[in-house]
Protein backbone atom coordinates (compact mmCIF):
# COMPACT_ATOMS: atom_id res chain seq x y z
CA UNK A 1 0.00 0.00 0.00
CA UNK A 2 1.41 3.35 -0.95
CA UNK A 3 0.80 6.53 -0.32
CA UNK A 4 -1.51 7.12 -2.93
CA UNK A 5 -3.71 4.86 -1.86
CA UNK A 6 -4.96 5.77 1.23
CA UNK A 7 -5.34 9.16 -0.11
CA UNK A 8 -8.29 7.86 -2.13
CA UNK A 9 -9.70 5.81 0.34
CA UNK A 10 -9.72 8.82 2.84
CA UNK A 11 -11.19 10.63 -0.16
CA UNK A 12 -13.93 7.62 -0.13
CA UNK A 13 -14.42 8.06 3.63
CA UNK A 14 -15.01 11.23 3.47
CA UNK A 15 -17.21 11.59 0.51
CA UNK A 16 -19.33 8.88 2.58
CA UNK A 17 -19.60 10.94 5.25
CA UNK A 18 -21.12 13.56 3.31
CA UNK A 19 -23.56 11.04 1.72
CA UNK A 20 -24.18 10.15 5.40
CA UNK A 21 -25.12 13.86 6.40
CA UNK A 22 -27.53 13.92 3.21
CA UNK A 23 -28.99 10.46 3.52
CA UNK A 24 -29.65 10.70 7.21
CA UNK A 25 -31.15 14.24 5.92
CA UNK A 26 -33.62 12.30 3.95
CA UNK A 27 -34.24 9.56 6.69
CA UNK A 28 -35.39 11.78 9.64
CA UNK A 29 -38.63 13.28 7.71
CA UNK A 30 -39.42 9.71 7.30
CA UNK A 31 -38.67 8.34 10.88
CA UNK A 32 -40.42 11.64 12.27
CA UNK A 33 -43.54 10.31 10.58
CA UNK A 34 -43.30 7.26 11.51
CA UNK A 35 -42.65 7.51 14.92
CA UNK A 36 -45.07 10.01 15.52
CA UNK A 37 -48.22 9.39 13.49
CA UNK A 38 -47.33 5.58 12.95
CA UNK A 39 -47.66 5.61 9.59
CA UNK A 40 -45.45 5.05 6.79
CA UNK A 41 -45.10 7.08 3.56
CA UNK A 42 -44.10 4.97 1.16
CA UNK A 43 -44.44 7.99 -0.94
CA UNK A 44 -42.00 9.98 0.91
CA UNK A 45 -39.71 10.09 -2.32
CA UNK A 46 -41.75 11.13 -4.56
CA UNK A 47 -42.66 14.43 -2.57
CA UNK A 48 -38.56 15.10 -3.10
CA UNK A 49 -39.29 14.70 -6.60
CA UNK A 50 -42.33 16.96 -6.87
CA UNK A 51 -39.87 19.42 -4.78
CA UNK A 52 -37.33 18.94 -7.16
CA UNK A 53 -39.53 20.24 -9.93
CA UNK A 54 -40.64 23.04 -7.70
CA UNK A 55 -36.93 24.25 -7.53
CA UNK A 56 -36.29 23.35 -11.06
CA UNK A 57 -39.44 25.25 -12.97
CA UNK A 58 -39.01 28.23 -10.38
CA UNK A 59 -35.12 28.75 -10.92
CA UNK A 60 -35.36 28.07 -14.79
CA UNK A 61 -38.37 28.39 -16.35
CA UNK A 62 -39.41 31.97 -13.39
CA UNK A 63 -36.25 32.96 -13.36
CA UNK A 64 -36.36 33.39 -9.50
CA UNK A 65 -32.87 33.88 -7.89
CA UNK A 66 -31.92 30.12 -6.95
CA UNK A 67 -31.95 30.39 -2.73
CA UNK A 68 -36.16 31.49 -3.36
CA UNK A 69 -36.85 28.98 -5.69
CA UNK A 70 -35.26 26.75 -2.61
CA UNK A 71 -37.33 28.23 -0.66
CA UNK A 72 -40.75 27.90 -2.15
CA UNK A 73 -40.02 24.08 -3.14
CA UNK A 74 -39.51 23.62 0.59
CA UNK A 75 -42.86 25.65 1.28
CA UNK A 76 -45.05 23.68 -1.46
CA UNK A 77 -43.17 20.11 -0.25
CA UNK A 78 -44.31 20.99 3.35
CA UNK A 79 -48.00 21.71 2.16
CA UNK A 80 -48.34 18.32 -0.14
CA UNK A 81 -46.52 16.86 3.53
CA UNK A 82 -49.82 18.32 5.22
CA UNK A 83 -52.29 17.67 2.35
CA UNK A 84 -51.09 14.21 2.17
CA UNK A 85 -52.12 13.58 5.57
CA UNK A 86 -55.50 15.72 5.70
CA UNK A 87 -56.66 14.42 2.23
CA UNK A 88 -55.24 10.63 2.28
CA UNK A 89 -53.60 9.36 5.87
CA UNK A 90 -56.27 10.80 8.23
CA UNK A 91 -59.25 8.77 6.59
CA UNK A 92 -57.11 5.69 7.37
CA UNK A 93 -55.72 6.66 10.78
CA UNK A 94 -56.95 4.06 12.55
CA UNK A 95 -57.16 1.30 9.76
CA UNK A 96 -54.85 -1.43 9.03
CA UNK A 97 -51.65 -1.26 8.46
CA UNK A 98 -51.34 -2.81 5.49
CA UNK A 99 -53.80 -0.29 4.17
CA UNK A 100 -51.99 2.37 5.08
CA UNK A 101 -49.27 1.19 3.37
CA UNK A 102 -51.10 0.59 0.53
CA UNK A 103 -52.75 3.53 0.56
CA UNK A 104 -49.46 6.24 -0.04
CA UNK A 105 -48.31 3.04 -2.04
CA UNK A 106 -50.61 5.04 -4.29
CA UNK A 107 -50.00 8.15 -3.75
CA UNK A 108 -46.28 7.19 -4.88
CA UNK A 109 -47.64 5.77 -8.45
CA UNK A 110 -50.12 8.61 -8.75
CA UNK A 111 -47.32 11.21 -8.22
CA UNK A 112 -45.00 9.43 -10.69
CA UNK A 113 -47.38 9.29 -13.53
CA UNK A 114 -49.04 12.71 -12.41
CA UNK A 115 -44.91 14.27 -13.13
CA UNK A 116 -44.36 11.99 -16.24
CA UNK A 117 -47.94 13.85 -17.76
CA UNK A 118 -47.00 16.97 -16.24
CA UNK A 119 -43.17 17.75 -16.64
CA UNK A 120 -42.52 14.99 -19.80
CA UNK A 121 -40.05 12.11 -19.51
CA UNK A 122 -36.94 13.78 -20.16
CA UNK A 123 -33.88 14.27 -17.39
CA UNK A 124 -33.95 18.52 -16.96
CA UNK A 125 -30.89 20.02 -14.13
CA UNK A 126 -30.66 23.01 -12.84
CA UNK A 127 -27.46 24.09 -15.15
CA UNK A 128 -25.96 24.99 -12.15
CA UNK A 129 -21.92 24.03 -12.00
CA UNK A 130 -19.95 24.25 -9.93
CA UNK A 131 -15.77 23.74 -9.30
CA UNK A 132 -15.12 21.23 -6.69
CA UNK A 133 -13.32 21.85 -4.16
CA UNK A 134 -9.18 20.81 -3.59
CA UNK A 135 -7.65 20.52 -0.32
CA UNK A 136 -4.10 18.92 -0.67
CA UNK A 137 -4.69 15.72 -2.75
CA UNK A 138 -8.46 15.44 -2.06
CA UNK A 139 -11.52 16.81 -3.76
CA UNK A 140 -14.45 17.34 -2.68
CA UNK A 141 -17.75 18.21 -4.97
CA UNK A 142 -18.95 21.27 -3.93
CA UNK A 143 -22.72 20.34 -3.69
CA UNK A 144 -21.88 17.37 -1.68
CA UNK A 145 -19.90 19.62 0.50
CA UNK A 146 -23.27 21.99 0.87
CA UNK A 147 -25.82 19.22 1.24
CA UNK A 148 -24.02 18.47 3.55
CA UNK A 149 -23.92 21.58 5.63
CA UNK A 150 -27.63 22.50 4.61
CA UNK A 151 -28.25 18.74 5.90
CA UNK A 152 -26.70 19.39 9.13
CA UNK A 153 -28.38 22.40 9.56
CA UNK A 154 -31.77 20.92 9.31
CA UNK A 155 -31.00 18.34 11.26
CA UNK A 156 -29.94 20.43 14.32
CA UNK A 157 -32.93 22.73 13.70
CA UNK A 158 -35.39 20.05 13.70
CA UNK A 159 -33.69 18.86 16.90
CA UNK A 160 -33.77 22.35 18.84
CA UNK A 161 -37.42 22.32 17.55
CA UNK A 162 -38.10 18.70 18.60
CA UNK A 163 -36.56 20.03 22.34
CA UNK A 164 -37.20 23.42 22.91
CA UNK A 165 -40.82 24.66 21.84
CA UNK A 166 -44.23 23.87 23.31
CA UNK A 167 -45.55 22.22 19.76
CA UNK A 168 -41.91 20.14 19.44
CA UNK A 169 -42.20 18.78 22.95
CA UNK A 170 -45.86 17.85 22.42
CA UNK A 171 -44.86 16.50 18.76
CA UNK A 172 -42.38 13.71 20.77
CA UNK A 173 -45.10 13.55 23.81
CA UNK A 174 -47.73 12.60 21.22
CA UNK A 175 -45.86 9.75 19.98
CA UNK A 176 -45.36 7.96 23.42
CA UNK A 177 -49.43 8.59 24.40
CA UNK A 178 -51.97 9.76 21.83
CA UNK A 179 -54.99 9.12 24.11
CA UNK A 180 -54.24 11.76 26.82
CA UNK A 181 -52.58 14.38 24.75
CA UNK A 182 -56.20 16.21 24.94
CA UNK A 183 -56.26 16.34 29.00
CA UNK A 184 -53.24 18.59 27.81
CA UNK A 185 -55.24 21.12 26.15
CA UNK A 186 -53.96 19.92 23.15
CA UNK A 187 -55.35 18.84 19.77
CA UNK A 188 -54.13 15.86 18.04
CA UNK A 189 -55.15 16.33 14.84
CA UNK A 190 -53.45 19.32 14.82
CA UNK A 191 -50.25 18.09 16.10
CA UNK A 192 -50.57 15.61 13.16
CA UNK A 193 -50.98 18.32 10.46
CA UNK A 194 -47.62 19.70 11.84
CA UNK A 195 -46.05 16.86 11.84
CA UNK A 196 -46.47 16.17 8.37
CA UNK A 197 -45.80 19.73 7.33
CA UNK A 198 -42.21 19.44 8.92
CA UNK A 199 -42.05 16.22 7.00
CA UNK A 200 -43.11 17.64 3.91
CA UNK A 201 -40.65 20.61 4.71
CA UNK A 202 -37.35 17.94 5.39
CA UNK A 203 -38.35 16.29 2.35
CA UNK A 204 -38.34 19.82 0.58
CA UNK A 205 -34.75 20.41 1.76
CA UNK A 206 -33.74 17.04 0.85
CA UNK A 207 -35.03 17.94 -2.96
CA UNK A 208 -33.19 21.37 -3.28
CA UNK A 209 -29.97 19.67 -2.16
CA UNK A 210 -30.28 16.76 -4.39
CA UNK A 211 -31.50 18.83 -7.25
CA UNK A 212 -27.95 20.38 -7.01
CA UNK A 213 -25.99 16.66 -7.57
CA UNK A 214 -28.64 14.73 -9.39
CA UNK A 215 -31.16 15.63 -13.11
CA UNK A 216 -34.70 15.49 -12.69
CA UNK A 217 -36.95 12.60 -13.88
CA UNK A 218 -40.41 11.55 -12.99
CA UNK A 219 -38.88 8.79 -11.83
CA UNK A 220 -36.34 10.24 -9.13
CA UNK A 221 -37.65 8.40 -6.36
CA UNK A 222 -37.03 5.48 -7.09
CA UNK A 223 -33.13 5.99 -6.53
CA UNK A 224 -33.63 7.67 -3.08
CA UNK A 225 -37.19 5.99 -1.38
CA UNK A 226 -36.01 2.30 -1.08
CA UNK A 227 -32.67 3.65 0.81
CA UNK A 228 -34.10 6.06 2.92
CA UNK A 229 -36.55 3.50 3.88
CA UNK A 230 -33.86 0.91 4.74
CA UNK A 231 -31.94 3.67 6.86
CA UNK A 232 -34.94 3.95 8.75
CA UNK A 233 -35.69 0.43 9.24
CA UNK A 234 -31.60 -0.40 10.13
CA UNK A 235 -31.71 2.50 13.00
CA UNK A 236 -35.01 1.62 14.40
CA UNK A 237 -38.42 2.83 12.32
CA UNK A 238 -39.30 6.00 14.08
CA UNK A 239 -35.75 6.01 16.02
CA UNK A 240 -34.30 9.45 14.85
CA UNK A 241 -31.14 9.00 16.73
CA UNK A 242 -30.98 5.57 15.14
CA UNK A 243 -31.42 6.41 11.72
CA UNK A 244 -28.98 9.24 12.08
CA UNK A 245 -26.81 6.63 12.69
CA UNK A 246 -27.59 4.38 10.41
CA UNK A 247 -27.54 6.53 7.37
CA UNK A 248 -23.50 7.24 8.30
CA UNK A 249 -22.74 3.49 8.57
CA UNK A 250 -24.52 2.92 5.06
CA UNK A 251 -23.11 5.65 3.40
CA UNK A 252 -20.05 3.84 4.54
CA UNK A 253 -20.48 0.89 2.58
CA UNK A 254 -21.51 2.70 -0.57
CA UNK A 255 -18.47 4.68 -0.83
CA UNK A 256 -15.90 2.76 0.68
CA UNK A 257 -17.20 -0.50 -0.83
CA UNK A 258 -17.56 1.13 -4.11
CA UNK A 259 -13.83 2.54 -3.56
CA UNK A 260 -12.66 -1.15 -3.35
CA UNK A 261 -14.95 -2.39 -6.18
CA UNK A 262 -16.84 -0.63 -8.29
CA UNK A 263 -19.56 1.71 -7.41
CA UNK A 264 -22.44 -0.55 -8.19
CA UNK A 265 -20.87 -3.06 -5.71
CA UNK A 266 -20.96 -0.82 -2.99
CA UNK A 267 -24.68 -0.77 -3.06
CA UNK A 268 -24.98 -4.13 -2.96
CA UNK A 269 -22.43 -4.66 -0.05
CA UNK A 270 -24.93 -1.97 1.05
CA UNK A 271 -28.31 -3.78 0.78
CA UNK A 272 -26.40 -7.33 1.80
CA UNK A 273 -25.28 -5.65 5.21
CA UNK A 274 -28.65 -4.34 5.37
CA UNK A 275 -30.47 -7.85 4.79
CA UNK A 276 -27.83 -9.69 7.12
CA UNK A 277 -28.77 -6.93 10.01
CA UNK A 278 -32.45 -7.75 9.44
CA UNK A 279 -31.49 -11.74 10.52
CA UNK A 280 -29.82 -10.28 13.47
CA UNK A 281 -31.41 -7.26 14.66
CA UNK A 282 -34.55 -7.11 12.97
CA UNK A 283 -36.01 -4.15 15.42
CA UNK A 284 -33.01 -2.00 13.69
CA UNK A 285 -29.21 -1.22 15.43
CA UNK A 286 -31.32 1.17 18.09
CA UNK A 287 -34.58 -0.14 18.22
CA UNK A 288 -35.94 -1.90 21.60
CA UNK A 289 -36.77 -5.30 20.86
CA UNK B 1 -74.52 29.15 49.87
CA UNK B 2 -72.46 28.84 46.67
CA UNK B 3 -73.53 27.46 43.56
CA UNK B 4 -71.82 24.31 42.07
CA UNK B 5 -68.80 24.59 40.02
CA UNK B 6 -68.99 21.58 38.89
CA UNK B 7 -72.40 20.60 38.06
CA UNK B 8 -72.78 16.64 36.41
CA UNK B 9 -76.93 16.05 35.81
CA UNK B 10 -78.18 13.30 34.90
CA UNK B 11 -75.79 11.70 32.39
CA UNK B 12 -75.30 8.55 30.72
CA UNK B 13 -72.50 7.44 28.96
CA UNK B 14 -70.53 4.49 27.83
CA UNK B 15 -68.60 2.58 25.33
CA UNK B 16 -69.37 0.50 22.23
CA UNK B 17 -72.37 -1.56 23.14
CA UNK B 18 -72.25 -0.93 26.40
CA UNK B 19 -73.54 1.30 29.14
CA UNK B 20 -71.68 2.69 31.85
CA UNK B 21 -72.88 5.52 33.69
CA UNK B 22 -76.99 5.55 34.35
CA UNK B 23 -78.39 9.20 35.07
CA UNK B 24 -75.60 9.94 37.37
CA UNK B 25 -75.74 13.11 39.17
CA UNK B 26 -73.61 14.80 41.27
CA UNK B 27 -71.96 18.39 42.30
CA UNK B 28 -68.85 20.19 43.15
CA UNK B 29 -68.78 23.71 45.02
CA UNK B 30 -66.08 25.86 44.53
CA UNK B 31 -63.54 25.19 47.48
CA UNK B 32 -64.77 21.60 48.29
CA UNK B 33 -62.72 17.95 47.69
CA UNK B 34 -65.28 15.40 47.05
CA UNK B 35 -64.94 11.80 46.33
CA UNK B 36 -66.61 9.58 44.18
CA UNK B 37 -66.26 5.93 45.83
CA UNK B 38 -67.06 2.39 44.93
CA UNK B 39 -65.71 -1.26 43.57
CA UNK B 40 -63.74 -1.96 40.69
CA UNK B 41 -66.24 -1.79 37.58
CA UNK B 42 -68.72 0.87 38.91
CA UNK B 43 -68.17 3.48 36.24
CA UNK B 44 -66.04 5.70 38.45
CA UNK B 45 -63.16 6.20 35.44
CA UNK B 46 -65.90 6.38 33.40
CA UNK B 47 -67.13 9.31 34.86
CA UNK B 48 -64.23 11.21 35.05
CA UNK B 49 -63.34 10.07 31.63
CA UNK B 50 -67.09 12.21 30.69
CA UNK B 51 -66.10 14.84 32.25
CA UNK B 52 -62.91 15.01 30.45
CA UNK B 53 -65.00 14.67 27.12
CA UNK B 54 -62.75 11.85 26.19
CA UNK B 55 -65.99 9.54 25.72
CA UNK B 56 -68.96 10.99 24.37
CA UNK B 57 -72.10 11.66 26.71
CA UNK B 58 -75.32 10.08 26.25
CA UNK B 59 -77.66 11.81 28.26
CA UNK B 60 -77.62 14.79 30.68
CA UNK B 61 -75.55 17.37 30.70
CA UNK B 62 -72.08 18.30 32.25
CA UNK B 63 -71.89 22.19 32.74
CA UNK B 64 -68.39 23.79 34.75
CA UNK B 65 -69.32 27.17 36.09
CA UNK B 66 -72.48 27.04 34.58
CA UNK B 67 -71.30 26.48 31.16
CA UNK B 68 -72.23 23.23 29.25
CA UNK B 69 -69.21 21.09 28.37
CA UNK B 70 -72.03 19.50 25.92
CA UNK B 71 -70.47 20.92 22.72
CA UNK B 72 -66.96 21.46 23.81
CA UNK B 73 -64.26 18.96 22.32
CA UNK B 74 -61.86 16.86 24.89
CA UNK B 75 -58.56 18.83 24.15
CA UNK B 76 -60.70 21.99 25.00
CA UNK B 77 -62.35 21.30 28.70
CA UNK B 78 -58.75 21.71 30.17
CA UNK B 79 -59.58 25.89 29.19
CA UNK B 80 -62.51 25.42 31.19
CA UNK B 81 -60.34 25.22 34.39
CA UNK B 82 -61.02 21.19 35.03
CA UNK B 83 -57.26 19.27 34.65
CA UNK B 84 -57.59 15.71 35.01
CA UNK B 85 -54.51 13.41 36.31
CA UNK B 86 -55.31 9.87 34.82
CA UNK B 87 -55.57 6.62 36.01
CA UNK B 88 -52.13 5.09 35.94
CA UNK B 89 -50.79 8.29 35.83
CA UNK B 90 -50.29 8.26 32.11
CA UNK B 91 -47.02 10.68 32.40
CA UNK B 92 -44.65 10.98 28.72
CA UNK B 93 -42.37 8.04 29.96
CA UNK B 94 -39.04 9.22 27.62
CA UNK B 95 -39.84 13.48 28.52
CA UNK B 96 -38.15 14.54 31.43
CA UNK B 97 -39.97 15.46 34.27
CA UNK B 98 -39.94 19.27 33.67
CA UNK B 99 -40.63 18.27 30.08
CA UNK B 100 -44.01 16.46 31.28
CA UNK B 101 -44.38 19.58 33.59
CA UNK B 102 -44.07 21.86 30.31
CA UNK B 103 -46.95 19.92 28.88
CA UNK B 104 -49.46 20.22 31.17
CA UNK B 105 -48.88 23.85 30.71
CA UNK B 106 -49.33 23.50 26.78
CA UNK B 107 -52.00 26.13 26.53
CA UNK B 108 -51.42 29.36 25.53
CA UNK B 109 -52.94 31.40 28.31
CA UNK B 110 -50.75 28.74 30.91
CA UNK B 111 -47.59 29.29 28.71
CA UNK B 112 -47.30 32.89 30.22
CA UNK B 113 -47.18 31.46 33.60
CA UNK B 114 -45.13 28.26 33.00
CA UNK B 115 -42.04 29.60 35.53
CA UNK B 116 -44.26 30.66 38.24
CA UNK B 117 -46.13 27.54 38.17
CA UNK B 118 -43.27 25.80 37.82
CA UNK B 119 -41.66 27.48 41.04
CA UNK B 120 -45.07 26.62 43.14
CA UNK B 121 -45.26 22.47 41.79
CA UNK B 122 -41.58 22.18 42.82
CA UNK B 123 -42.28 23.81 46.56
CA UNK B 124 -45.09 21.42 46.62
CA UNK B 125 -42.47 18.59 45.62
CA UNK B 126 -39.03 19.36 46.65
CA UNK B 127 -38.80 16.12 45.27
CA UNK B 128 -40.06 17.07 41.46
CA UNK B 129 -37.34 19.90 41.20
CA UNK B 130 -34.12 17.04 42.00
CA UNK B 131 -35.43 15.21 39.06
CA UNK B 132 -36.83 17.67 36.51
CA UNK B 133 -33.73 16.16 34.62
CA UNK B 134 -34.51 12.53 34.72
CA UNK B 135 -36.83 11.04 32.33
CA UNK B 136 -40.40 10.46 33.47
CA UNK B 137 -40.46 6.62 32.40
CA UNK B 138 -36.78 6.16 35.28
CA UNK B 139 -38.97 7.59 38.57
CA UNK B 140 -40.70 5.49 41.38
CA UNK B 141 -44.39 5.13 41.73
CA UNK B 142 -44.96 7.86 44.37
CA UNK B 143 -42.94 10.02 42.33
CA UNK B 144 -44.67 9.44 39.06
CA UNK B 145 -47.88 10.53 41.01
CA UNK B 146 -46.30 13.52 42.16
CA UNK B 147 -45.08 14.72 38.60
CA UNK B 148 -48.92 13.65 37.50
CA UNK B 149 -50.25 16.08 40.22
CA UNK B 150 -47.88 18.87 39.07
CA UNK B 151 -48.54 18.50 35.48
CA UNK B 152 -52.41 18.87 36.15
CA UNK B 153 -51.78 21.75 38.09
CA UNK B 154 -49.25 23.84 35.60
CA UNK B 155 -52.31 24.47 34.05
CA UNK B 156 -53.86 26.60 36.94
CA UNK B 157 -56.64 24.41 37.08
CA UNK B 158 -59.78 25.44 39.36
CA UNK B 159 -60.62 21.89 39.57
CA UNK B 160 -58.67 19.04 39.50
CA UNK B 161 -60.22 15.26 38.72
CA UNK B 162 -57.49 12.45 40.30
CA UNK B 163 -58.26 9.50 39.05
CA UNK B 164 -57.21 6.27 41.47
CA UNK B 165 -54.58 8.15 42.66
CA UNK B 166 -53.65 5.14 45.13
CA UNK B 167 -53.44 2.61 42.35
CA UNK B 168 -51.04 0.45 41.84
CA UNK B 169 -48.77 1.71 44.50
CA UNK B 170 -47.09 -0.17 47.27
CA UNK B 171 -48.75 0.79 50.84
CA UNK B 172 -46.17 2.50 52.28
CA UNK B 173 -46.57 4.59 49.03
CA UNK B 174 -50.23 5.03 48.66
CA UNK B 175 -49.66 6.27 52.60
CA UNK B 176 -48.01 9.03 51.51
CA UNK B 177 -50.39 9.38 48.50
CA UNK B 178 -52.91 10.79 50.96
CA UNK B 179 -50.95 12.78 52.88
CA UNK B 180 -50.15 14.54 49.80
CA UNK B 181 -53.72 14.50 48.71
CA UNK B 182 -54.40 16.61 51.97
CA UNK B 183 -51.91 19.16 51.21
CA UNK B 184 -53.35 19.57 48.21
CA UNK B 185 -56.79 20.14 49.23
CA UNK B 186 -55.65 22.31 51.85
CA UNK B 187 -53.90 24.45 49.38
CA UNK B 188 -57.34 25.68 48.45
CA UNK B 189 -58.22 23.53 45.40
CA UNK B 190 -61.40 21.96 44.36
CA UNK B 191 -60.78 18.69 43.49
CA UNK B 192 -63.09 15.82 42.63
CA UNK B 193 -61.32 12.47 43.22
CA UNK B 194 -62.28 8.95 42.26
CA UNK B 195 -60.81 6.14 44.62
CA UNK B 196 -61.19 1.98 45.43
CA UNK B 197 -59.20 2.93 48.53
CA UNK B 198 -62.56 3.86 50.14
CA UNK B 199 -61.06 4.20 53.82
CA UNK B 200 -58.25 6.47 53.18
CA UNK B 201 -59.98 8.50 50.65
CA UNK B 202 -63.04 9.43 53.41
CA UNK B 203 -60.55 10.75 55.90
CA UNK B 204 -58.98 13.21 53.43
CA UNK B 205 -62.21 14.33 51.38
CA UNK B 206 -64.86 16.29 52.95
CA UNK B 207 -68.29 14.87 50.72
CA UNK B 208 -68.69 11.92 48.86
CA UNK B 209 -70.54 9.83 46.38
CA UNK B 210 -70.99 5.81 46.81
CA UNK B 211 -71.37 4.57 42.83
CA UNK B 212 -72.63 1.22 41.80
CA UNK B 213 -72.84 -0.22 38.58
CA UNK B 214 -73.19 3.27 37.00
CA UNK B 215 -75.59 4.65 39.24
CA UNK B 216 -75.24 6.75 42.56
CA UNK B 217 -76.55 4.84 45.55
CA UNK B 218 -75.78 7.16 48.61
CA UNK B 219 -74.33 10.20 49.24
CA UNK B 220 -72.86 12.48 51.84
CA UNK B 221 -70.35 14.22 53.96
CA UNK B 222 -67.35 12.04 53.80
CA UNK B 223 -67.66 11.37 57.93
CA UNK B 224 -71.07 9.96 57.66
CA UNK B 225 -70.51 7.12 55.06
CA UNK B 226 -67.23 6.57 56.88
CA UNK B 227 -69.77 5.74 60.15
CA UNK B 228 -72.63 4.14 58.24
CA UNK B 229 -73.27 0.31 58.27
CA UNK B 230 -73.86 -0.28 54.83
CA UNK B 231 -70.55 0.93 53.75
CA UNK B 232 -68.64 -0.52 56.68
CA UNK B 233 -69.92 -3.95 56.25
CA UNK B 234 -69.74 -4.06 52.05
CA UNK B 235 -66.71 -1.94 51.64
CA UNK B 236 -64.87 -1.36 54.81
CA UNK B 237 -65.12 -5.24 56.35
CA UNK B 238 -66.17 -4.30 59.22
Amino acid sequence: MGDIFDIFLLESVLNGLLLGGLLALLSLGLNLIFGVIDVVWICYAELIMVGMYAVYYFHVSFGWPLIFAMLAGILIVAAAGAALHYFVIRPVLTAEPINQLLVTGGVLFFLQAAATLVFGIEFKNLGVTFSPIVIGEISFSMPRLIAFGAALGGMLGMYLFLTRTYIGTAIRAISQDRAIMPLMGVNPNRIFLVTSALGGALAGLGACLLVLQYDIHPAIGLSFGPITFLICVLGGLGNMVGGFAAAFIFAQFISVGGFFFAIEWGYVIAFLFFIGMMFWRPQGIFGAK
Amino acid sequence: MSAAMLKVENVSAGYAGFQALFGVSLEVKAGESVAVIGPNGAGKTTLLRAISKLIGVTGGDIAMEGRSLKAVPAHEVIGYGIAQVPENRRLFPRLTVAENLKMGGFLPSARARHDERLAFVYSLFPRMKERSGQLAGTLSGGEQQMCAIGRALMSGPKLLLLDEPSAGLAPVVVQSIFEMLKRICSEGYTVLIVEQNIRQVLKVVDRAYLLETGRIKQSGAAADLLASDEIRKAYLGI
